[in-house]
């Protein structure tokens, strides 16, 4: 049997747990899913995606996040339960809470997996240097945690019972300290970067903030949000928000339209699970523009106007 | 405040990684090193907190003396003092290496209020070790955090979703791993590099426990063979671009 | 993606500085065909040129670099990338104040004008976030620049193709550089192969393994010069521009300073060498930044911090003020610090601009495109030309070794004399073991180790007193000695035995020789057999190519002899003139023959001791040469005297040198004949016979006539440079050749100078003296004539000017002295008739 940690924020559910489940389901056909908090809002689409049975540790402190309770709470249901492997998305909140989970079992754990083998000993494939390297290792535990690498492998549906199952798990003080106590700032207009099926993002090659309107116009008529390079938000012309690659957000959009970026390492670990990559460069021979499915050689700052001349055309037509 | 905040000595990688023959490590023959890009935020984090509040900043780093070419740099920034937790420079698996920064940090024997890390690593990207080490020590610890502040003993954390933030608070002492965007780190200055040369750099000699998760080999994602469609910077290119848009589906 | 041609006229491999001049440079000359590969992109495919400091001081000791750095300004200036901002050499000690005075003085030489000494309180005024306190003065140069290397390279390539001329192909990398019977032939790339037969090798520190695919040798080595920038500096918060202050240069610290926009960059030449192989340097993608900026090693900087904050305490110990930027940037570094251009001995039509920085670019693709198109370039390239080299110099060991020891002194107080002390003793004369018990003082040059004085001599001093014109004060006192002249006086008393090992020697052998030497010689060739004709070697513009000695040995075989530091460019020069047939060849016996020279009043009864040969003047006439045994030695004797004696040349091979040393030895003792080293061979003697030297007098730039070297008929026979020198007989000379003798050392101290060399050469009312073509009067050539008890100097003086008699001031650092014009023209000043010679 193997075990998938789903997470949600206050009943809405991470799509990259689907994933996770998916993956679960590739190891073995006994698959549950353990969630901490009410499951009702995607409990049948958990089922729809195979899940048998969804363990549901249930606590007051589960109201909203709190990490280490959900890492001690699926810790202590593995221990019960013994599954194979425990499982789970590899967004922020998914490896913050398996690492809880590991530390409290003293068990290895192994994040942004590609490819998971379980045996004597387990295998695994897992990205390094945000996705730019692949490394392949063993990994010496009777239980094996992992997260899965965000849309390395898409959510399939599968028959699962969802029969659901509560707990109370045994959670101190220390646990439960931990958790979001405030919201602050107002859920965006339009859609987060991270959810973005289309984000329009600028480079160096923009030469400044004054730019950037053009992309925010491009963004707007594609439904998408505005993106950035990390030298974008150094030189403070745009929020880090909106920077794009390893050390700010990892996005997978439908459309990935790279304006004036060269295209480094650690920015291309943030964008190159996009499922079309456009740029537009200068120079032909920079790393976005080998990498792209459309490229443009020419200057962003004559070509943009005209590109959304036609877009905002295109769009006006039925 | 007594702060430690914990770096890693990374290879500074350009846009294609070039393996060692054995495929078992990056080639860092031609490269320069420098910190895991979150925990420039850190050591800044760190200096700006002792600037308003007092204190002092150590920083550790686990890996050999070639660390010091790193720690300098930060001690240049401002922080007071480093400790290099020596290994025999075999790489250490997510758990050896929070183990061997507690045994370092237990040895010593200093106390802080607080230690700071990057949220992950550069190179290997676990994701665990300020959770593991919080544990073993066992302090509370808040990750990706994006905001920081502290105030009478507690440190008010915020993350960012999507367009908002969530607020933690956690009682200190406590263990806090941050992201790139939580401040934007300084670079020395030439008195702050005079001065970080006199600033006391001390070794411990750690030994690593056997890695579980054992690396059998590195391999360099093969590029996605696709032609790129090339298109001319004109009406004519951006017909083409609108087209694909509509087909993408992202044309309303 | 590749179109790239599969066959071009020429190949430029590198689309830096360099190969964007050599492509604008050879299209303005008419190339058409052209292709350029670079594999990096474009516009900055990763090269030096891509984070150079781009500033340009033109002031420099040596004629070549000035006229080089020169022409680029000119170049820079008209592609409108060329910001004036003026440049000051700081100074922190008494002597580097000296060495401040030397500048000036080579400014006025090489035509530079408007530079001044300023007092710390001046240059505060110009910069003024220095701390004054710190400097004695600095160097003022006002033409100073700045310029956008980038856009000058984007400009020439982009010239070069609205002519039509150019193909350029980024992200191509050379693999492979095919050679056929020492000619190249193709260039082949990972986008395909290039027929051709001409391929210029300017891709800077990546030129020695590209030149090494083909066989050839490019010596010179990657290296790292550290920069780091600092900002945003409050000063220069309002900057509009890249650059509103002077650089500093802190000669004393081997650093500069630099407004860079808001920020000051800091450079440094101070750092322990650090060489880098070309396989050390990653490819673009894999680079951080660039493959030539390569990671900074802040230990190496520690130091330079204390220096810059010491200088610049305003700027840089303001907290606020940060690093923005450190670099260890690589650049090419040579074993002598010349660049090294010109088609490469070893394979033919395989062209090397390379080791060339920012501030010479232009020129130097100018001058190259000239000399590939024309045959010859107009500025003088003997100091920076490839063919230069010897094999050792081509060695790694020489190589890190040289550029090491060369690259602390990037901003160093260089002495004109002054010798390498690294990879010593690489080259040593049979007589060596022989000269070291005599305690010769050696000096190098190209490898060879040869006695500049022998110390056994310094009794000589007491015998000549005051006649051997002792200098007291230490600059020009160094790398010399009074011995110097005590030894010519004896040499001219007695006779002296001079080792002359370091020749180079080669032969020109085969039915096609003698057409070979006509073509290469001024003078006619076609002369009996056993005839020995010094004569000049000209450029096809009439210029100075060398100037050498030829002996006819038989019909056809000829035998060259020349001084070893231009030695091997001779030997490619005549290399280039041998018969497309295949009926001539050269032969280089550098290393199998060795030469002693016995020179004075005595000599001839000293060689008739040991030989049977009839050595008298009607037996043996000046100007002939013979083989004559000597003991058990068969010896090639040559009766010539660059020393201006009676005397011989002896050549024979190298493992009997030491035999005939010991012969000479002994039978000219009883006769006073002492050992004589390169101090008077190479100055002393010359000078008193106004003989000219080749490098100081005898340039491409000046015409035989101008050197006062014509001949009374031109030789029927074709050769190179005729028509120019026929042109050049009939017009009057622009400037002649002169001997100067020094009035009066006595400086404002009452301490007497002497003068080195270089200096520049006044009017009374102190102005320097131009002559029609625009070239400036300084001294050629400067030393002692002992038997004239004079200090002269050689200069060429406009025809007003060159008057016997005519007085003139010389300046050295920072005096004027008075100097008479003792002779127009190449009559001697010591024994005038040439009696001790022809006798």
């Amino acid at each position: 049997m193997i075990l998938v940690h789903i997470d949600h924020d206050r009943g809405v559910l991470d799509p990259v747990s689907l994933q996770a489940l998916t993956v679960a389901r590739s190891l073995d056909g006994d698959v549950h899913a353990v969630v901490a908090g009410d499951p009702a809002p995607f409990a049948a689409e958990l089922a729809a995606h195979g899940a048998a049975v969804i363990h549901v540790a249930d606590h007051p402190a589960f109201s909203d996040f709190a990490p280490q309770a959900t890492g001690h709470a699926v810790a202590q249901l593995a221990e019960r339960l013994s599954p194979a492997a425990v499982l789970a998305g590899g967004t922020a909140r998914g490896n913050e809470v398996l690492a809880h989970a590991a530390a409290f079992l003293d068990a290895p754990l192994v994040a942004d997996c590609t490819t998971i083998t379980l045996g004597s000993p387990s295998r695994v494939v897992r990205a390094r240097w945000g996705g730019n390297l692949l490394e392949e290792a063993t990994v010496d535990a009777s239980l094996l945690l992992a997260t899965v690498l965000p849309h390395a492998v898409p959510a399939e549906p599968a028959d699962g019972a969802g029969t659901i199952e509560a707990f109370a798990p045994e959670l101190t003080d220390a646990d439960v300290a931990v958790r979001v106590v405030e919201r602050l700032g107002a859920k965006a207009a339009g859609v987060t970067l991270a959810e973005a099926k289309t984000v329009v993002s600028g480079g160096r090659g923009m030469g400044g903030p004054e730019s950037f309107s053009m992309l925010e116009d491009l963004a707007a008529i594609l439904g998408g949000t505005v993106g950035c390079s990390r030298v974008v938000t150094s030189e403070g012309w745009r929020p880090h928000a909106e920077q794009v690659g390893q050390t700010g957000t990892k996005v997978a959009p439908d459309l990935y339209i790279a304006c004036g970026i060269s295209g480094a390492t650690q920015h291309l670990a943030g964008c190159k699970n996009s499922k079309v990559l456009v740029a537009i460069n200068t120079d032909p021979t920079a790393p976005m523009m080998q990498v792209a499915d459309y490229a443009v050689v020419g200057d962003l700052h004559a070509f943009l106007p005209v590109l959304i001349e036609h877009a905002r055309a295109a769009a006006s037509q039925p | 405040m007594e702060i430690l905040v914990c770096i890693k000595r990374v290879p500074a990688v350009g846009s294609a990684l070039i393996l060692t023959d054995d495929s078992m490590e990056v080639d860092t023959r031609r490269l320069g090193f420098q910190l895991s890009p979150h925990e420039e935020n850190a050591v800044e984090a760190a200096v700006q907190l002792v600037e308003l509040h007092g204190g002092a900043v150590t920083l550790l780093s686990l890996g050999t003396q070639e660390a010091e070419e790193q720690l300098r740099e930060q001690l240049a920034i401002g922080a007071d003092r480093a400790i290099i937790a020596v290994t025999d420079g075999t790489e250490p698996d997510p758990q050896a290496t929070a183990t061997a920064l507690v045994e370092a940090i237990r040895a010593d024997g200093a106390s802080f209020d607080l230690v700071l890390m990057g949220s992950e690593s550069a190179d290997v990207g676990g994701y665990q070790t300020g959770i593991r080490v919080a544990h073993a020590l066992g302090l509370p610890v808040v990750t990706n955090v994006k905001g920081l502040s502290v105030d009478e003993g507690v440190a008010r954390c915020e993350r960012a979703v999507g367009s908002e933030r969530e607020v933690f608070t956690v009682s200190l002492p406590a263990v806090i791993t941050v992201r790139d965007g939580l401040n934007i780190p300084r670079y020395p200055s030439v008195p702050g590099r005079i001065k970080a040369r006199k600033k006391p750099v001390t070794t411990h000699e750690v030994t690593l426990s056997a890695p579980r998760v054992v690396k059998q080999q590195l391999v360099v994602p093969p590029a996605a063979v696709k032609g790129t469609v090339q298109l001319t910077p004109d009406a004519a290119g951006a017909t083409a671009l609108v087209e694909a848009f509509r087909e993408i589906g992202v044309l309303s | 993606m590749s179109t790239l041609p599969t066959s071009a006229k020429t190949v430029i491999i590198g689309a830096g500085i360099v190969g964007n001049s050599m492509a604008y440079h050879l299209a303005r000359l008419g190339w058409r065909d052209i292709v350029q590969v670079d594999k990096g992109p474009l516009p900055n495919p990763g090269g030096s040129t891509g984070h150079a400091s781009n500033f340009l001081f033109p002031v420099d000791h040596t004629k070549e670099m000035t006229e080089l750095t020169h022409e680029s300004m000119r170049q820079y200036k008209e592609m409108g990338v060329l910001t004036e901002c003026g440049g000051i050499e700081v100074a922190r000690t008494p002597a580097r104040m000296q060495e401040l005075q030397r500048r000036m003085s080579s400014a006025k030489s090489f035509d530079i004008d408007d530079t001044r000494i300023l007092t710390p309180d001046q240059v505060k005024e110009l910069v003024p976030y220095i701390d004054e306190s710190v400097i004695l003065g600095g160097f003022y140069t006002p033409s100073v620049c700045v310029v956008d290397s980038l856009r000058a390279g984007t400009i020439m390539r982009e010239r070069a193709m609205e002519m039509g001329a150019l193909t350029v192909s980024p992200n191509t990398e050379v693999l492979d550089v095919e050679v056929v019977d020492g000619h190249v032939v193709a260039v082949v790339t990972d986008q395909g192969r290039i027929e051709t037969d001409c391929v210029v090798i300017a891709c800077g520190c990546w030129s020695p393994k590209i030149a090494r695919m083909a066989g050839a040798s490019i010596p010179l080595t990657p290296a790292v010069h550290q920069m780091k920038d600092i900002g945003p500096v409050p000063r220069f918060a309002d900057a509009r521009g890249d650059i509103e202050f002077p650089i500093v240069r802190d000669m004393d610290t081997n650093m500069y300073e630099r407004q860079h926009g808001t920020g000051l960059e800091v450079g440094s030449y101070a750092h322990r060498p650090i060489l880098h192989e070309v396989e050390d340097i990653p490819s673009n993608a894999e680079a951080a930044l660039s493959p030539t900026e390569m990671p900074f090693t802040q230990a190496d900087f520690d130091l330079q911090d204390e220096h810059s904050l010491e200088l610049m305490p305003e700027i840089v110990g303001d907290e606020s003020v940060r690093e923005k930027y450190a670099i260890n940037g690589l650049l090419s570094l040579t074993p002598d610090g010349m660049p090294i251009l010109g088609e490469t001995p070893e394979v033919k039509g395989l062209w090397s601009v390379a080791a060339v920085w920012i501030k010479e670019g232009p020129g130097t693709g100018k001058s190259v495109a000239e000399w590939m198109v024309l045959g010859e370039s107009e500025i003088d390239l003997h100091a920076s030309d490839i063919a230069r080299f010897h094999d050792h110099h081509k060695t790694r060991e020489h190589i890190v070794a040289r550029t090491s020891e060369g690259f602390n002194k990037t901003y160093g107080i260089v002495h004109p004399m002054e010798q390498w002390a690294s990879n010593r003793n690489v080259r040593l004369s049979p007589y060596y073991e022989r000269e070291k018990e005599l305690d010769a003082v050696f000096f190098e040059t190209v490898g060879w180790e040869r006695p500049f004085w022998y110390e056994s001599n310094a009794p000589l001093l007491e015998k000549f007193g005051d006649a051997v014109m002792p200098r007291t004060a230490e600059w020009e006192a160094r790398w010399w000695s009074p011995i110097i002249n005590a030894e010519h006086l004896q040499l001219r008393e007695t006779a002296g035995l001079v080792d002359l090992t370091a020749f180079c020697i080669f032969d020109v052998i085969g039915p096609g020789a003698l057409d070979t030497v006509q073509r290469t010689a001024l003078r006619q060739m076609d002369v009996p057999t056993g005839k020995v004709v010094y004569t000049p070697v000209l450029s096809p513009n009439g210029g100075f190519k060398s100037d050498l000695t030829i002996m006819r040995l038989a019909h056809d075989h000829f035998r060259v002899v020349t001084g070893g530091a231009h030695g091997m460019a001779d030997k490619k020069w005549f290399t280039d003139q041998l018969p497309a047939d295949g009926t001539a060849q050269v032969v280089d016996l550098t290393s199998t023959y060795t030469t002693l020279g016995i020179w004075g009043p005595a000599a001839r009864d000293i060689m008739q001791s040991v030989t049977k040969a009839d050595m008298s003047n009607e037996g043996f006439p000046f100007g002939t040469c013979r083989v004559i045994e000597i003991g058990p030695l068969r010896v090639l004797a040559s009766r010539i005297s660059y020393v201006g004696d009676l005397g011989w040349e002896l050549y024979l091979p190298m493992e009997q040198g030491a035999r005939l040393w010991d012969i000479l030895w002994e039978a000219g003792l009883p006769h006073g004949m002492i050992p004589v080293g390169i101090g008077v061979y190479g100055t002393t003697g010359r000078l008193e016979k106004s003989y000219r030297a080749y490098g100081n007098e005898l340039e491409t730039e000046y015409t035989v006539v101008e050197a006062g070297m014509q001949m009374k008929k031109v030789k029927d026979a074709d050769f190179v440079g005729k028509a120019a020198h026929l042109a050049q007989r009939e017009e009057e000379p622009t400037a002649i050749l002169c001997s100067l003798t020094v009035d009066d050392h006595t400086s404002s101290t009452g301490e007497k100078r002497y003068m080195l060399g270089r200096e520049p050469i006044l009017t009374l009312d102190g102005q320097p003296i131009t002559d029609r073509k625009n070239r400036r009067s300084y001294a050629t050539s400067a030393g002692s004539a002992p038997s004239l008890g004079k200090h002269v100097l050689m200069s060429y003086l406009p025809p007003e000017h060159a008057v016997e008699g005519t007085s003139l001031l010389v300046e050295y650092l920072g005096e004027q002295y008075p100097v008479t014009v003792a002779r127009v023209g190449s009559a001697p000043l010591f024994d005038v008739a040439n009696d001790r010679i022809m006798g």
